[in-house]
Protein backbone atom coordinates (compact mmCIF):
# COMPACT_ATOMS: atom_id res chain seq x y z
CA UNK A 1 0.00 0.00 0.00
CA UNK A 2 1.95 3.42 -1.29
CA UNK A 3 1.39 5.77 1.60
CA UNK A 4 -0.31 9.46 1.24
CA UNK A 5 1.38 12.36 2.82
CA UNK A 6 -1.16 14.80 4.33
CA UNK A 7 -2.75 17.61 2.26
CA UNK A 8 -2.06 21.58 2.78
CA UNK A 9 -5.77 21.22 4.36
CA UNK A 10 -5.06 18.50 6.54
CA UNK A 11 -1.98 19.99 7.99
CA UNK A 12 -4.24 23.38 8.44
CA UNK A 13 -7.17 21.41 10.12
CA UNK A 14 -4.44 19.91 12.28
CA UNK A 15 -3.03 23.22 13.50
CA UNK A 16 -6.09 24.76 13.75
CA UNK A 17 -6.88 22.17 17.21
CA UNK A 18 -3.87 24.08 18.56
CA UNK A 19 -6.17 27.39 18.86
CA UNK A 20 -7.99 27.55 22.42
CA UNK A 21 -11.11 29.32 22.52
CA UNK A 22 -11.13 33.20 23.09
CA UNK A 23 -6.81 33.00 21.33
CA UNK A 24 -5.42 36.18 19.76
CA UNK A 25 -3.77 34.22 17.03
CA UNK A 26 -2.04 35.61 13.65
CA UNK A 27 -2.10 33.47 10.43
CA UNK A 28 0.49 34.18 7.97
CA UNK A 29 0.88 33.36 4.04
CA UNK A 30 0.36 29.92 2.74
CA UNK A 31 -0.84 26.80 5.21
CA UNK A 32 -1.40 29.28 7.72
CA UNK A 33 -3.86 31.32 5.49
CA UNK A 34 -5.82 28.23 5.42
CA UNK A 35 -6.71 27.32 9.21
CA UNK A 36 -9.30 29.95 9.91
CA UNK A 37 -11.56 27.85 7.88
CA UNK A 38 -11.14 25.15 10.02
CA UNK A 39 -11.25 26.69 13.59
CA UNK A 40 -13.35 23.75 16.04
CA UNK A 41 -16.94 24.74 16.03
CA UNK A 42 -18.42 26.76 19.45
CA UNK A 43 -15.20 28.52 20.08
CA UNK A 44 -14.21 31.94 19.05
CA UNK A 45 -10.63 32.99 17.75
CA UNK A 46 -9.90 36.10 17.30
CA UNK A 47 -7.65 36.92 14.63
CA UNK A 48 -5.20 39.53 14.18
CA UNK A 49 -4.03 41.62 10.83
CA UNK A 50 -0.83 43.49 10.61
CA UNK A 51 -2.84 45.95 8.49
CA UNK A 52 -4.77 46.89 12.01
CA UNK A 53 -7.11 44.84 12.80
CA UNK A 54 -8.44 42.42 16.17
CA UNK A 55 -11.08 40.11 15.38
CA UNK A 56 -11.25 39.40 11.90
CA UNK A 57 -13.80 36.72 10.73
CA UNK A 58 -14.43 34.85 7.39
CA UNK A 59 -14.10 36.02 4.44
CA UNK A 60 -16.56 38.68 2.73
CA UNK A 61 -19.64 37.19 0.88
CA UNK A 62 -19.95 38.24 -3.25
CA UNK A 63 -21.34 41.46 -3.44
CA UNK A 64 -20.57 42.70 0.32
CA UNK A 65 -16.83 43.25 0.17
CA UNK A 66 -15.69 46.55 1.84
CA UNK A 67 -12.08 47.28 0.27
CA UNK A 68 -11.01 49.21 3.16
CA UNK A 69 -11.75 46.39 5.31
CA UNK A 70 -8.86 44.00 3.88
CA UNK A 71 -6.50 41.34 5.74
CA UNK A 72 -3.29 41.06 5.22
CA UNK A 73 -3.34 39.15 1.74
CA UNK A 74 -6.09 41.77 0.33
CA UNK A 75 -8.96 39.77 0.82
CA UNK A 76 -11.99 41.35 1.96
CA UNK A 77 -12.83 40.45 5.47
CA UNK A 78 -15.87 40.85 7.80
CA UNK A 79 -15.34 40.99 11.81
CA UNK A 80 -16.55 39.37 14.71
CA UNK A 81 -18.56 41.30 17.49
CA UNK A 82 -15.53 42.93 19.38
CA UNK A 83 -13.34 43.67 16.63
CA UNK A 84 -11.20 46.49 16.65
CA UNK A 85 -9.02 48.74 14.38
CA UNK A 86 -5.70 50.50 15.42
CA UNK A 87 -2.58 51.29 13.12
CA UNK A 88 0.28 49.24 11.95
CA UNK A 89 2.75 50.14 14.70
CA UNK A 90 0.03 49.16 17.43
CA UNK A 91 -0.61 45.57 15.12
CA UNK A 92 2.82 45.09 15.39
CA UNK A 93 3.29 46.54 19.32
CA UNK A 94 1.19 42.91 19.58
CA UNK A 95 3.52 41.21 17.43
CA UNK A 96 6.62 41.85 18.95
CA UNK A 97 5.27 42.70 22.47
CA UNK A 98 4.35 39.53 22.91
CA UNK A 99 0.39 39.85 23.46
CA UNK A 100 -0.63 37.47 21.00
CA UNK A 101 -1.70 33.93 21.82
CA UNK A 102 -0.19 31.86 19.22
CA UNK A 103 0.89 32.86 15.76
CA UNK A 104 1.41 30.65 12.45
CA UNK A 105 3.63 31.06 9.94
CA UNK A 106 5.13 29.45 6.82
CA UNK A 107 7.84 27.91 6.79
CA UNK A 108 10.77 26.73 4.06
CA UNK A 109 12.97 25.89 6.49
CA UNK A 110 13.32 25.18 10.52
CA UNK A 111 16.62 24.04 12.45
CA UNK A 112 16.35 22.19 15.42
CA UNK A 113 17.17 25.22 17.85
CA UNK A 114 14.21 26.41 16.07
CA UNK A 115 15.53 29.10 13.78
CA UNK A 116 13.52 30.03 11.12
CA UNK A 117 13.88 30.70 7.62
CA UNK A 118 10.70 31.70 5.53
CA UNK A 119 11.02 34.84 3.21
CA UNK A 120 13.57 34.51 0.72
CA UNK A 121 14.64 31.43 -1.57
CA UNK A 122 18.33 31.87 -2.21
CA UNK A 123 18.92 32.31 -6.25
CA UNK A 124 15.10 33.64 -6.81
CA UNK A 125 14.50 36.17 -9.03
CA UNK A 126 13.08 39.97 -7.39
CA UNK A 127 13.88 41.92 -4.42
CA UNK A 128 11.70 39.20 -1.38
CA UNK A 129 9.92 40.80 0.95
CA UNK A 130 10.17 40.25 4.95
CA UNK A 131 6.38 41.73 5.47
CA UNK A 132 5.85 41.13 9.10
CA UNK A 133 7.39 37.68 9.78
CA UNK A 134 10.64 38.71 11.83
CA UNK A 135 8.16 41.29 14.45
CA UNK A 136 6.12 38.32 14.74
CA UNK A 137 8.42 35.46 14.79
CA UNK A 138 10.63 37.55 17.15
CA UNK A 139 7.93 38.71 19.33
CA UNK A 140 5.61 35.41 19.41
CA UNK A 141 4.33 33.73 22.41
CA UNK A 142 3.95 30.53 20.73
CA UNK A 143 5.25 30.11 17.22
CA UNK A 144 3.77 27.69 15.47
CA UNK A 145 5.54 26.76 11.73
CA UNK A 146 3.21 24.90 9.15
CA UNK A 147 4.97 23.72 6.09
CA UNK A 148 5.58 20.75 3.87
CA UNK A 149 8.21 18.17 5.72
CA UNK A 150 10.18 18.38 2.78
CA UNK A 151 11.37 20.37 -0.44
CA UNK A 152 10.17 19.57 -3.92
CA UNK A 153 12.97 18.23 -4.55
CA UNK A 154 12.96 15.73 -1.51
CA UNK A 155 15.56 16.90 0.47
CA UNK A 156 14.84 17.92 4.21
CA UNK A 157 12.99 21.56 5.51
CA UNK A 158 13.90 20.37 9.25
CA UNK A 159 17.84 21.12 9.59
CA UNK A 160 20.51 21.08 11.84
CA UNK A 161 21.37 24.24 10.90
CA UNK A 162 19.37 26.54 8.12
CA UNK A 163 20.63 27.64 5.13
CA UNK A 164 18.65 30.07 3.52
CA UNK A 165 18.24 33.85 4.85
CA UNK A 166 16.83 33.53 8.32
CA UNK A 167 13.44 35.50 9.69
CA UNK A 168 14.23 34.67 13.53
CA UNK A 169 16.71 33.06 15.42
CA UNK A 170 15.30 30.51 18.31
CA UNK A 171 11.94 31.30 17.81
CA UNK A 172 9.80 27.99 16.59
CA UNK A 173 7.77 26.55 19.31
CA UNK A 174 5.98 23.39 17.17
CA UNK A 175 6.23 22.26 13.68
CA UNK A 176 3.15 20.87 11.78
CA UNK A 177 4.00 18.92 8.38
CA UNK A 178 2.07 16.47 6.21
CA UNK A 179 3.93 14.40 8.19
CA UNK A 180 4.16 14.86 11.94
CA UNK A 181 3.61 17.57 15.13
CA UNK A 182 7.46 18.06 15.74
CA UNK A 183 7.57 20.33 19.63
CA UNK A 184 11.28 22.48 19.26
CA UNK A 185 12.61 21.90 23.68
CA UNK A 186 15.40 22.46 24.92
CA UNK A 187 16.46 19.01 24.81
CA UNK A 188 16.13 18.69 20.72
CA UNK A 189 13.38 18.57 18.67
CA UNK A 190 10.38 15.70 20.36
CA UNK A 191 8.09 13.75 17.86
CA UNK A 192 4.58 14.25 19.21
CA UNK A 193 2.44 12.73 16.46
CA UNK A 194 3.14 11.31 12.86
CA UNK A 195 0.96 11.15 10.15
CA UNK A 196 -1.65 8.52 9.61
CA UNK A 197 0.17 5.08 8.39
CA UNK A 198 3.67 6.40 8.44
CA UNK A 199 6.19 5.41 11.28
CA UNK A 200 8.57 7.41 13.39
CA UNK A 201 11.50 5.59 11.81
CA UNK A 202 9.96 6.91 8.06
CA UNK A 203 9.33 10.66 9.31
CA UNK A 204 13.16 10.32 10.71
CA UNK A 205 14.52 9.20 7.46
CA UNK A 206 13.08 12.77 6.07
CA UNK A 207 14.94 14.75 8.78
CA UNK A 208 18.02 16.02 8.73
CA UNK A 209 18.34 16.16 13.19
CA UNK A 210 17.67 13.47 16.03
CA UNK A 211 13.87 13.14 16.50
CA UNK A 212 13.20 12.16 20.18
CA UNK A 213 10.49 10.21 21.19
CA UNK A 214 9.66 6.98 23.48
CA UNK A 215 7.24 4.02 23.12
CA UNK A 216 4.07 4.18 20.71
CA UNK A 217 3.89 7.36 18.52
CA UNK A 218 -0.16 8.69 18.06
CA UNK A 219 -1.18 9.57 15.24
CA UNK A 220 -2.32 13.05 14.05
CA UNK A 221 -5.85 13.09 14.62
CA UNK A 222 -7.03 14.45 10.94
CA UNK A 223 -10.10 13.51 8.81
CA UNK A 224 -9.61 11.97 5.21
CA UNK A 225 -9.08 13.98 2.70
CA UNK B 1 0.00 78.97 4.20
CA UNK B 2 -2.87 79.90 6.30
CA UNK B 3 -2.64 77.24 9.17
CA UNK B 4 -6.17 77.29 10.20
CA UNK B 5 -7.68 76.84 6.42
CA UNK B 6 -5.02 74.17 5.22
CA UNK B 7 -7.66 73.28 2.16
CA UNK B 8 -5.88 73.03 -1.25
CA UNK B 9 -8.14 73.53 -4.04
CA UNK B 10 -6.37 71.26 -6.20
CA UNK B 11 -3.72 67.64 -5.94
CA UNK B 12 -1.94 69.72 -8.44
CA UNK B 13 -1.78 72.99 -6.59
CA UNK B 14 -1.06 70.69 -3.46
CA UNK B 15 2.22 68.89 -4.81
CA UNK B 16 3.08 71.49 -6.96
CA UNK B 17 6.60 72.73 -5.10
CA UNK B 18 7.80 68.76 -4.65
CA UNK B 19 11.43 69.51 -5.69
CA UNK B 20 13.73 66.49 -7.52
CA UNK B 21 15.23 64.59 -5.30
CA UNK B 22 12.94 64.84 -2.41
CA UNK B 23 12.00 61.59 -0.25
CA UNK B 24 8.57 61.02 0.11
CA UNK B 25 6.31 58.29 2.26
CA UNK B 26 3.46 56.67 0.66
CA UNK B 27 0.47 55.24 3.80
CA UNK B 28 -1.04 51.93 2.40
CA UNK B 29 -1.56 48.61 2.64
CA UNK B 30 -3.02 45.74 0.66
CA UNK B 31 -5.16 47.83 -1.22
CA UNK B 32 -6.57 50.10 1.06
CA UNK B 33 -5.37 53.42 2.71
CA UNK B 34 -3.09 54.49 -0.70
CA UNK B 35 -3.03 58.33 -1.37
CA UNK B 36 -3.78 57.38 -5.16
CA UNK B 37 -4.75 61.18 -6.34
CA UNK B 38 -1.52 62.18 -4.85
CA UNK B 39 0.56 59.72 -6.57
CA UNK B 40 -1.44 60.59 -9.91
CA UNK B 41 0.16 64.31 -9.47
CA UNK B 42 3.70 63.39 -8.52
CA UNK B 43 3.05 61.41 -11.82
CA UNK B 44 1.59 63.99 -13.81
CA UNK B 45 4.26 66.95 -12.50
CA UNK B 46 7.04 64.19 -13.85
CA UNK B 47 9.49 64.52 -10.56
CA UNK B 48 12.48 63.03 -10.81
CA UNK B 49 15.21 61.09 -8.65
CA UNK B 50 12.51 60.60 -5.98
CA UNK B 51 13.35 58.43 -2.69
CA UNK B 52 10.39 56.28 -1.46
CA UNK B 53 9.31 54.76 1.96
CA UNK B 54 6.05 52.64 1.87
CA UNK B 55 5.43 49.14 2.83
CA UNK B 56 5.08 47.95 -0.71
CA UNK B 57 5.86 49.13 -4.57
CA UNK B 58 3.11 49.73 -5.90
CA UNK B 59 0.39 46.88 -8.02
CA UNK B 60 0.85 46.94 -11.92
CA UNK B 61 0.29 50.34 -12.74
CA UNK B 62 -1.46 51.26 -9.52
CA UNK B 63 -0.78 52.89 -6.46
CA UNK B 64 3.44 53.66 -6.60
CA UNK B 65 3.10 51.55 -9.81
CA UNK B 66 2.92 54.22 -12.28
CA UNK B 67 5.85 55.99 -10.33
CA UNK B 68 8.08 53.23 -11.05
CA UNK B 69 6.51 52.69 -14.57
CA UNK B 70 7.83 56.38 -14.73
CA UNK B 71 11.24 55.88 -13.73
CA UNK B 72 10.86 58.08 -11.33
CA UNK B 73 11.95 56.36 -7.80
CA UNK B 74 15.44 55.54 -7.42
CA UNK B 75 15.69 54.57 -3.78
CA UNK B 76 13.02 52.64 -1.72
CA UNK B 77 13.06 51.51 2.18
CA UNK B 78 10.16 49.00 1.81
CA UNK B 79 8.60 45.85 4.09
CA UNK B 80 7.43 43.97 1.24
CA UNK B 81 7.63 45.50 -2.64
CA UNK B 82 5.27 42.63 -3.28
CA UNK B 83 5.11 40.50 -6.94
CA UNK B 84 2.77 42.87 -8.29
CA UNK B 85 5.38 45.73 -8.46
CA UNK B 86 6.30 44.34 -11.49
CA UNK B 87 8.24 47.53 -12.76
CA UNK B 88 10.13 48.09 -9.21
CA UNK B 89 11.05 44.30 -9.76
CA UNK B 90 11.91 44.66 -13.47
CA UNK B 91 13.85 47.52 -12.17
CA UNK B 92 15.10 46.32 -9.21
CA UNK B 93 16.86 43.48 -10.95
CA UNK B 94 18.50 45.70 -13.64
CA UNK B 95 20.02 47.00 -10.58
CA UNK B 96 18.22 50.59 -11.06
CA UNK B 97 17.32 50.85 -8.18
CA UNK B 98 18.56 51.25 -4.77
CA UNK B 99 16.69 49.35 -1.73
CA UNK B 100 16.63 48.45 1.84
CA UNK B 101 14.10 46.06 3.19
CA UNK B 102 13.17 45.96 6.41
CA UNK B 103 10.94 44.43 8.93
CA UNK B 104 7.50 45.62 8.56
CA UNK B 105 6.94 46.09 12.35
CA UNK B 106 10.51 47.82 12.17
CA UNK B 107 9.24 50.24 9.43
CA UNK B 108 6.48 51.08 11.67
CA UNK B 109 8.58 52.27 14.77
CA UNK B 110 11.76 53.88 12.60
CA UNK B 111 8.48 55.92 11.53
CA UNK B 112 7.15 56.42 15.06
CA UNK B 113 10.76 56.90 16.66
CA UNK B 114 11.13 59.61 13.72
CA UNK B 115 7.94 61.85 14.96
CA UNK B 116 8.45 61.41 18.59
CA UNK B 117 12.09 63.21 18.58
CA UNK B 118 13.76 59.72 19.04
CA UNK B 119 16.78 59.22 16.67
CA UNK B 120 17.25 55.27 17.35
CA UNK B 121 16.56 52.41 19.47
CA UNK B 122 17.20 48.92 19.71
CA UNK B 123 15.34 46.08 18.85
CA UNK B 124 15.36 42.33 18.75
CA UNK B 125 13.89 42.29 15.72
CA UNK B 126 16.35 40.71 12.96
CA UNK B 127 19.37 39.74 15.14
CA UNK B 128 21.31 37.35 13.07
CA UNK B 129 19.29 37.79 9.76
CA UNK B 130 20.49 39.91 6.74
CA UNK B 131 18.66 43.09 8.14
CA UNK B 132 21.44 43.08 11.21
CA UNK B 133 24.47 43.36 9.06
CA UNK B 134 26.00 46.43 9.35
CA UNK B 135 24.20 47.55 12.30
CA UNK B 136 25.39 47.84 16.07
CA UNK B 137 24.40 45.41 17.98
CA UNK B 138 24.00 44.87 22.22
CA UNK B 139 22.83 42.55 24.74
CA UNK B 140 20.54 44.60 26.98
CA UNK B 141 18.58 42.76 29.77
CA UNK B 142 20.35 39.28 28.49
CA UNK B 143 18.81 39.71 24.86
CA UNK B 144 20.49 40.16 21.87
CA UNK B 145 19.49 43.82 20.24
CA UNK B 146 20.24 46.01 17.07
CA UNK B 147 20.29 49.62 16.34
CA UNK B 148 17.48 51.34 14.41
CA UNK B 149 17.76 54.46 13.12
CA UNK B 150 14.46 56.48 12.91
CA UNK B 151 13.48 57.16 9.25
CA UNK B 152 12.94 60.58 8.05
CA UNK B 153 11.32 62.21 4.90
CA UNK B 154 10.59 65.29 3.35
CA UNK B 155 6.88 64.58 2.40
CA UNK B 156 4.47 62.37 4.18
CA UNK B 157 1.65 61.84 1.11
CA UNK B 158 -1.35 60.19 3.23
CA UNK B 159 -4.98 58.97 2.85
CA UNK B 160 -7.63 59.69 5.58
CA UNK B 161 -11.19 59.49 5.56
CA UNK B 162 -12.41 62.75 6.51
CA UNK B 163 -10.81 66.09 7.62
CA UNK B 164 -11.62 69.24 9.17
CA UNK B 165 -9.88 72.32 7.63
CA UNK B 166 -7.64 72.70 10.55
CA UNK B 167 -6.52 69.18 9.40
CA UNK B 168 -7.77 66.72 12.21
CA UNK B 169 -8.07 63.32 10.28
CA UNK B 170 -10.36 60.06 10.87
CA UNK B 171 -10.11 57.46 8.85
CA UNK B 172 -11.77 54.07 7.67
CA UNK B 173 -11.39 50.85 8.72
CA UNK B 174 -8.18 49.18 7.89
CA UNK B 175 -7.00 52.09 5.75
CA UNK B 176 -6.11 53.66 8.39
CA UNK B 177 -2.59 51.31 8.19
CA UNK B 178 0.51 53.42 8.02
CA UNK B 179 -1.15 56.54 7.01
CA UNK B 180 -1.24 57.91 10.84
CA UNK B 181 2.38 57.17 11.43
CA UNK B 182 3.70 59.01 8.66
CA UNK B 183 1.77 62.23 8.97
CA UNK B 184 3.63 62.16 12.68
CA UNK B 185 6.90 61.72 11.11
CA UNK B 186 6.66 63.51 7.60
CA UNK B 187 8.22 67.58 7.37
CA UNK B 188 5.86 68.32 5.58
CA UNK B 189 2.48 65.97 5.36
CA UNK B 190 -0.29 66.20 2.45
CA UNK B 191 -3.31 64.17 2.87
CA UNK B 192 -6.09 63.35 0.54
CA UNK B 193 -9.49 62.96 1.87
CA UNK B 194 -12.84 62.13 0.65
CA UNK B 195 -14.88 64.38 3.29
CA UNK B 196 -13.89 67.57 4.53
CA UNK B 197 -15.96 69.67 7.40
CA UNK B 198 -16.04 72.51 9.29
CA UNK B 199 -12.98 72.56 11.86
CA UNK B 200 -14.72 71.77 15.27
CA UNK B 201 -17.57 69.72 13.50
CA UNK B 202 -15.15 66.57 14.30
CA UNK B 203 -15.81 64.70 17.96
CA UNK B 204 -12.31 65.56 19.96
CA UNK B 205 -12.88 61.68 21.11
CA UNK B 206 -12.73 60.39 18.13
CA UNK B 207 -9.83 62.10 15.48
CA UNK B 208 -6.88 59.98 14.88
CA UNK B 209 -4.68 62.47 13.71
CA UNK B 210 -4.66 65.88 15.44
CA UNK B 211 -4.22 68.42 13.15
CA UNK B 212 -0.81 69.65 14.67
CA UNK B 213 0.78 66.54 12.20
CA UNK B 214 -0.95 67.89 8.86
CA UNK B 215 0.44 70.85 6.44
CA UNK B 216 -2.08 70.01 3.25
CA UNK B 217 -5.55 68.95 2.66
CA UNK B 218 -7.14 67.92 -0.96
CA UNK B 219 -10.04 66.49 -1.26
CA UNK B 220 -10.61 63.27 -3.80
CA UNK B 221 -12.92 60.64 -4.68
CA UNK B 222 -10.69 57.50 -3.49
CA UNK B 223 -9.24 55.85 -6.41
CA UNK B 224 -8.77 52.18 -6.08
CA UNK B 225 -6.45 49.51 -7.56
CA UNK B 226 -7.38 46.17 -6.72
Amino acid sequence: MSKTRLTREQIAQRAALELPDGAYVNLGWGIPNLIAAYVQKNITIYFHSENGILGMGPRAAKGEEDFDLVDAMKVPVTLVPGAAFFTQDVAHMMTRGGHLDICILGGLQVSEKGDLANWRVPGTKGAGGIGGAMDIATGAKKLIVTMEHTAKNGEPKILRTCNYPLTALECVDTIVTDLAVIDVTPNGLQLREVAPGFTPDEVQALTEPRLHFTGNVPEMPVKSA
Amino acid sequence: MNRKDKLYESIDAAVADVPNGSTIMFGGFGGAGFPNNLIQGLARKAVQNLGVISNNCGTGDGELGILFKNRQIKRVVAAFPGPGAIYFQEQYTAGEIELELVPQGILCERLRAEGAGIPAFFSPVGVGTDVAKGKEERVIRGKRCILEQSLSADYAFIKAHTADRLGNLIYRKAARNFNPLMAMAGKTTIVEVEKIVATGELDPELIVTPSIFVDRIVVAKGLRYV
